[in-house]
């Protein structure tokens, strides 16, 4: 894609999308020098030695969902395309390329992070989980079920990414307010405007609703 | 071969009698207080599991065997001749497969395609734009709507004058109007641009056969079927050689109607490389080059009587619409109040930026925001308060019980009368009142096929945009049927399906379900054929409910519905509907009002809505669940419009300095203020099911609802849009 922007007589901003695309294209040029994390670290390399990666392809090791897998990437692959491109592994979106939407929200170790402002190496030696590793739709974490039975998705576009926000602050506070779900959605944009449903389904995978009880109605209500 | 029916029309307090007369095979609409058993109750969308998981598969998430990625190089320049292109350095890359030069050599705005390329990876076909030479030979531009009108200005289009024609539309006599009236306004307002921003970019998965007469397009779109139109023109193929699929759609709002340049050259460079090609625009093509919501500049005179009756309303409006048409936003004016003198006119003028395209309920969020900006200082002035001077111009009895409602539910009278702070943050209240006419189409066509398992599928070549299309053509069939929503599963988004029109305009609820509801009442008719000798009785004398298909006057006598299947002689039955022609119906146009409570601080211009309340008719409810989803968006559209968003053009460099979803401020989570939604439902009549749709009218009055609460906080009227801070604090005098 044409990232450059091609913008005339206007020297380039550095934006952190482009210093780190710019970094991948340095590494696809001259390699890419980096000290490796601290799980690979020990298995591999002697402490205190650098590992050098690329320009070329090489083979990296990444636990996605639980699962060791293998990938033959060049340094310069963002994780959001080796979890998209090189693995498949589609609900995770590519919206602003920039972190400023957090619709390519990923668990790293737990945390939510954008995966299109990482590269594939340095989500090394961390446990990541994407939103296939959340649920499936026949067996569905209580946030995805939450999100469906309040109706927190339009479009769906952004979903992926706003469900593993909440989820992320879920398990960080079970007990999580409106107040702190809309922080901890700050990042998330979504352009159908279903926010008051999502607040909705945060508290309503917080606290289940007991049987029968019309509470996905006052969805609006309670955001 | 038709039937006469009388239906009850209105709403409670306000009904009327109107007899239609209806085809045979249609089924009868269903009337007013008629007790429906899915219809209209809440539930669950059902493709959310699928969009909650990421399961949901969007073009965006198409791979085919042997795809290549596309990308597209797009000029820098604002205005220039291309003198040549040099592809061959692209051509030698290795893993580059395909390389185009676009036959435009003029180039118009910056971001307008000049060439593609298709690799093997998206970042081999990034490396590759960047080889491409090309001599651009540049030339005068203007971005800038009151530069493009001077005489001196460079041409857009050659010879052609920036300045559009003018449309105009006169009622009464304006002159005499305001000459008359006791109290007249003046004043002059203005928004900015605005872009779709749909999550999902505009792009297309492109496949031809070997033989290069079968084109096969999955694209992000809200018409396949024009899409599908457009690309068999493109190419000389017979539409029925075109399939264009599009299972879920990353958002629209309206930018997404048609074969779209992208789609053209993602089918090109798949004839090319002779394997699929699949083209996403990034972010910045798709803020550049994809539709906006032209700005405007609204010149608006009102005057009053002693009695607060409107005597004129006068707007004189210009927008630029980019390279396109399409700016104008003078309907608002002609028809929210009544009045017996309105004069009208609007201009699109032309300039080297990215053409318009339709975005949610075009022309009327600009023209509402100034129509009621402006009745509000004509209320000031007049000392008459605001809702009582909007209900005393409006005929309108859905508008009128719909002010009631919000007002109670706002709590107006209070919150009106409120005295303001002493402090720094002052509180204010406002409304607005919102029009459009989503009384849908004819000409979809569907079809209903019952499986000897039981199972039902409903087919239509529609769309879902997220409005929930699935979830609502289900909810029908399934009300037809007697079934749970769950046994009804809903096939769209495929021109092998009977045709559909497009999702936008509000159109979609209201032209696919009347046709999926006479699909599924023909199915019936054919289940009714099977069991009537079982149970010993005639086809006309059985229902279906509660899953059984019974005698209506005998219910013990029934038979399950699977049961009823089971007895299906091939594999499974068909029948087939078609949307008839609308009739007759209560009214044709939607009310619906909103009430906005702001707070300004007026030390640092930061606008923050705290409340809003929505009172929307769109006939029948199908689910409200969904249907609040949609109002909640259209609702932070409309804060988003109000305060945020502004495509800025840079005068010198003729481009677009905000194309990013960081620069480009969008309304968030912190943003969204307390929603409360009522639906006012009114038997419209007009179809078989009385859905209108719904969309278009929850967006419309919301920037205006905002910035009528500003005003009211600041008491000094905020007449630009998006109401930054700066433009606050220079209201307030502090600039």
């Amino acid at each position: 894609m044409n990232r450059d922007d091609r913008k005339p007589r206007k020297p380039p901003g550095i934006s952190r999308r482009s210093f780190i695309k710019g970094a991948g294209a340095v590494a696809a040029a001259a390699g890419l020098v980096r000290v490796p994390p601290a799980a690979a670290d020990e298995k591999r390399l002697p402490a205190g030695v650098v590992e050098k990666l690329g320009p070329e392809a090489t083979t990296i090791e990444l636990s996605i969902n639980g699962k060791p897998v293998a990938l033959e990437i060049e340094p310069r692959v963002t994780l959001l395309s080796a979890i998209r491109e090189h693995l498949g592994l589609t609900g995770t979106k590519l919206v602003c390329d920039r972190g400023a939407c957090g619709a390519c929200t990923v668990h790293l170790d737990g945390k939510p992070v954008t995966s299109c402002m990482m590269l594939a190496v340095d989500a090394r030696g961390h446990q990541i989980t994407t939103i296939e590793g959340l649920g499936t739709p026949s067996n569905m974490h209580p946030v995805q079920a939450a999100f469906v039975e309040t109706d927190a998705l339009q479009c769906g576009f952004c979903t992926p990414g706003m469900v593993m926000s909440v989820a992320a602050a879920l398990e960080r506070n079970p007990a999580a307010t409106t107040d702190e779900i809309k922080h901890a959605t700050a990042g998330n944009i979504c352009r159908c405007g279903t926010y008051p449903h999502v607040f909705a389904a945060a508290l309503r995978a917080v606290k289940p609703a007991p049987a029968g009880s019309a509470r996905s109605l006052r969805a609006t209500k309670d955001a | 071969m038709s039937r006469r029916v009388t239906l009850d029309l209105g709403f409670a307090g306000n009904t009327r009698d109107v007899t239609v007369v209806i085809p045979d095979d249609e089924p009868t609409p269903w009337q007013w207080g008629e007790r429906l058993s899915v219809v209209g109750k809440p539930a669950p969308r059902v493709d959310g599991p699928l969009k909650a998981t990421g399961a949901a598969r969007y073009t965006y998430d198409i791979e085919l065997p042997g795809m290549l990625y596309g990308a597209i190089l797009r000029s820098p320049w604002p205005h220039a001749r291309i003198r040549n292109i040099d592809l061959s350095a692209a051509e030698h890359l290795d893993g580059v497969r395909a390389v185009l030069a676009l036959e435009d050599r003029e180039i118009r705005f910056a971001g307008q395609e000049v060439a593609a390329v298709a690799a093997v990876s998206s970042d081999l076909a990034a490396d590759a734009l960047k080889l491409i030479k090309v001599d651009y030979e540049t030339m005068p531009f203007v971005v800038d709507m009151d530069a493009a009108m001077a005489d001196s200005a460079p041409r857009v289009f050659g010879s052609g004058s920036n300045v559009g024609r003018t449309s105009t539309s006169s009622v009464g006599n304006v002159a005499r109007g305001l000459e008359v009236a006791a109290n007249t306004i003046e004043a002059a307002y203005t928004t900015a641009v605005q872009t779709h921003v749909c999550l999902e970019t505009h792009g297309a998965v492109a496949s031809f056969n070997a033989a290069g007469d079968q084109l096969t397009v999955w694209c992000s779109t809200q018409g396949i079927f024009s899409v599908r139109d457009d690309l068999a023109v493109y190419f000389s193929l017979p539409p029925n050689n075109v399939r264009v699929v599009c299972e879920f759609l990353g958002g629209g709002f309206g930018s997404k109607f048609g074969a779209t340049p992208e789609m053209i050259v993602a089918a090109r460079l798949a004839r090319a490389a002779g394997v699929p090609v699949k083209v996403m625009l990034p972010r910045g093509d798709e803020h550049r080059s994809t539709g906006n919501r032209p700005n405007s500049e609204q010149k608006v005179r009102l005057g009053v009587d002693r009695d607060g009756k409107l005597t004129a309303i006068e707007v004189v409006a210009r927008g630029s619409g980019g390279i396109n048409g399409g700016a104008g936003s003078a309907d608002p004016f002609k028809s929210v109040y009544r009045c017996a003198n309105i004069r009208t006119e609007e201009r699109n003028i032309y300039t080297n930026a990215g053409p318009a395209s339709p975005m949610r309920a075009p022309g009327w969020p600009q023209g509402c925001f100034a129509l009621e900006l402006a009745m509000d200082e004509m209320a000031r002035k007049a000392g008459i308060d605001r809702l009582e001077f909007r209900r005393r111009n409006s005929d309108n009895p859905v508008r009128a019980a719909e002010y009631e409602i919000g007002a109670r539910a706002f709590g107006w009278a209070e919150k009106n009368s409120a005295p303001k702070s002493d402090g720094a943050v002052k509180r204010g209240v406002g409304v607005a009142s919102a029009e459009w006419h989503a009384v849908g189409v004819s000409g979809p066509e569907a079809q209903a096929i019952a499986h000897r398992d039981g199972s039902v599928e409903v087919r239509v070549g529609t769309q879902d945009i997220g409005t929930g299309t699935r979830t609502i053509l289900a909810i029908v069939a399934a009300e037809e049927l007697g079934l749970p929503v769950d046994r009804v599963k809903s096939e769209i988004g495929d021109t092998r399906f009977l045709f559909s029109v497009p999702s936008g305009g509000s159109l979609s609820a209201p032209s696919n379900t009347p046709a999926v509801r006479q699909a599924a009442a023909h199915l019936k008719d054919k289940l009714f054929r099977i069991a009537a000798p079982i149970l010993s009785a005639e086809p006309g004398d059985l229902e279906a409910s509660d899953g059984f298909i019974r005698v209506r006057t005998n219910p013990s006598r029934s038979l399950a519905f699977a049961d009823v299947c089971k007895r299906i002689p091939g594999d499974s039955i068909s029948a087939q509907g078609e949307r008839v022609p609308n009739y007759e119906g209560f009214r044709t146009d939607q009310a619906g009002c909103q009430f906005a409570e702001v707070e300004v601080d007026t030390e640092t211009g930061i606008v923050r809505v705290t409340h809003v309340v929505a009172v929307h008719d769109a006939g029948r409810i199908i689910d409200p669940l969904m249907a609040r989803s949609q109002v909640n968006g259209g609702i932070l559209m409309g804060i988003g419009f109000a305060l945020f968003e502004d495509r800025r053009m840079d005068p010198q460099l003729g481009i677009m300095v905000n194309p990013t979803m960081d620069d480009y401020k969008l309304p968030g989570s912190l943003d969204v203020p307390r929603i409360d939604v009522t639906f006012f439902e009114v038997a419209n009549g007009i179809t078989n099911t009385g859905v209108m749709g719904l969309g278009e009218v929850a967006h419309v009055a919301s920037a205006a609802a905002v910035a009528c609460a500003v005003y009211d906080a600041i008491g000094a009227p905020v007449r630009s849009l998006p109401m930054t801070p700066d433009r606050v604090l220079a209201a307030l005098g502090h600039a």
